[in-house]
């Protein structure tokens, strides 16, 4: 598909670098965790789940996103998308975790809705995770869906120190499905503590890797040992499919060099 | 089995050069769907990143791509090629690129230390500048490059063209007197596509290289013309994405196909395409692809 034209309608400040920006567009269609190509039109291309159904949320990290944050309202970017595969979603009644770090909160916000709408009030639980107070993502979002456990690094909101921490004191096997998003070294040791109660397999992580053609053909964004793409097998992946992996230990960047994570 | 200058495959289909070939495990994986060979992504002197994105979009008659030979050097792919060779049975081919003959031999040489099973030269990119098509449309230039390789190594060397000349035989016929063991034709097809909201190219390279299937009937011609002029056999690739296909190349004067952006579909298409090769040999009395190999020069 070519990139289809949105508008940028309005921009929210979420924290002090990150923001969302909402488009003239909604992809009704798209289930939470699948992502759209974002193309800055002159500058690059870069993938964004939804965190809305017309909307991205994207930290300032990189060239791509600085020229991003350097648009307004009134201003178009090109998309294709949704893309990938999104998150499992839970069937009725199931208990639902969500554990969410930083801008990881972007897919699973929209996940604990949906689940929140279609299910039972008390059913979502989510450990969300920052840095500091004023970095926590969609904090709103997640209360109003459930229960939520808020940690800060800085111990400037909720319980000082990481998501783990949390993860580690509730009864794990409780729930039924696991969420993750967040940095990956962050997912490498929920995953690493889920592994250990045999709760991976119920649980999902959405990966990050770099993208080329984000079609599934060009193979930039393989993982070892099986050689998934993260961008058509995932960008969600089972726990299982990560045991034994490259997951939380290296990735390759854009000339397929590999780095850390 | 399809014994292609002198390697043996279970099959005529190879994974074409640029597609699931990043990595020595994503090889294996290809290798496992049923792939008589595979081809690595194109390995240079230096790591390169690439273009900036979009550097592949779906059009409605194929697929644009310019990636800009990105690649981690051939001292950061050999981990992966020898993952590859250790992990899978199928040959594996190093599709390796350079500025000059030096570049290629020193990129062959690294390589070669993995074992691969073949090389492709990678004369034929259309849109990185100074690589590829830049030197693969001067007939000179493509003999000197695949002479220095193969006097260099010691396994076949198969030359990948490009279809964005005046005449593409003159090419292989280069390729040719430089020892080539085969040649592979053709490599995507200069193209662009602009975004009518904007005006704005859509690659980030601006300009790119068609596949898919508008290219194909380009591909039959221009292994048809490879096949009248030269004696090493000819490797067809070019929106080849079902058994008719591969039969259509065949009989322009293929030997074997590769596939590439019909990995989009599904990556289990090379099994397909193989079953549906010999379902055809078979229904039409034929005993080994070499009866239809060429036939198109015969029947006329």
């Amino acid at each position: 598909m070519r990139p289809i034209n949105v508008t940028i309608t309005k921009m929210i400040d979420e924290s002090p670098s990150t923001k969302t920006f909402f488009f003239d567009r909604s992809f009704e269609s798209a289930i939470p965790g699948q992502f759209v190509m974002v193309w800055i039109r002159g500058v690059d291309e870069i993938p964004m789940t939804l965190s809305y159904t017309n909307a991205i949320t994207v930290q300032k990290v990189g060239d791509a996103t600085s020229a991003l944050f350097e648009l307004k309202e009134g201003d178009s970017l090109g998309i294709r998308g949704p893309i990938g595969n999104g998150f499992t979603l839970p069937q009725k009644d199931e208990k639902v975790l969500l554990i969410a770090g930083g801008v990881g909160a972007a897919p699973l916000a929209p996940l604990a809705e949906h689940v929140a709408n279609s299910g039972t009030w008390s059913n979502v639980t989510t450990i969300l995770g920052a840095r500091s107070y004023n970095e926590l993502i969609f904090a709103n979002r997640f209360f109003m869906t459930g229960e939520i456990h808020v940690t800060t690094d800085d111990g400037t909101q909720g319980r000082r120190g990481f998501v783990t921490d949390v993860l580690n004191d509730i009864d794990i096997l409780e729930y039924d499905k696991i969420y993750t998003c967040g940095p990956e070294i962050m997912m490498a040791r929920v995953f690493e503590i889920l592994h250990k109660a045999d709760a991976h397999t119920r649980a999902e992580f959405s990966l990050h890797r770099y993208f080329k053609c984000a079609i599934g053909v060009c193979g930039a964004c393989c993982m070892d040992p099986h050689g998934l793409r993260v961008c058509k097998d995932g960008p969600v992946f089972n726990g299982e499919l990560l045991v034994d992996t490259e997951f939380g230990k290296y990735k390759r960047g854009g000339s397929g060099i590999r780095g850390r994570v | 089995m399809v014994t292609l200058t002198g390697l043996k495959l279970k099959n005529p289909t190879i994974l074409a050069a640029g597609i699931m070939g990043t990595t020595g495990a994503s090889l294996v994986r290809m290798a496992k769907k049923g792939v008589g060979a595979v081809v690595t992504k194109s390995i240079g002197p230096e790591p390169k990143e690439g273009h900036h994105n979009p550097s592949m979009v779906q059009l409605e008659c194929g697929f644009l791509n310019a990636m800009g030979l990105p690649n981690p050097s051939y001292k950061a792919f050999l981990q992966e090629l020898e993952f590859a060779k250790k992990e899978t049975s199928v040959p594996v081919i190093a599709s390796i690129f350079g500025g000059d003959a030096d570049d290629f031999l020193k990129v062959a040489d690294g390589l070669s230390p993995a074992k691969p099973d073949a090389f492709e030269l990678n004369v034929s990119c259309p849109h990185a500048q100074g690589y590829g098509a830049m030197i693969g449309s001067d007939p000179y230039v493509v003999e000197e490059i695949t002479r220095a390789v193969c006097d260099s190594v010691d396994v076949p060397v198969w030359v990948k063209l490009t279809p964005n000349v005046t005449d593409i035989a003159s090419i292989g016929e280069a390729a040719e007197r430089g020892g080539a063991d085969a040649v592979v034709a053709i490599n995507t097809v200069r193209a662009m596509a602009i975004d009518i909201a904007t005006g704005y190219p859509i690659l980030g390279n601006r300009f790119g290289g068609l596949s898919g299937e508008a290219i194909k009937p380009i591909a039959v011609k221009c292994v048809y013309d490879l096949y009248a002029a030269l004696d090493i056999p000819i490797i067809g690739v070019g929106g080849v994405s079902k058994w008719q296909d591969a039969i259509e190349m065949m009989m322009a004067g293929a030997s074997a196909v590769q596939v590439g952006s019909a990995v989009f579909d599904g990556i289990g298409v090379f099994g397909s395409i193989a079953d549906g090769i010999d379902n055809y040999l078979d229904k039409n009395g034929h005993v080994t692809i070499e009866d239809i190999i060429g036939l198109a020069h015969e029947v006329i």
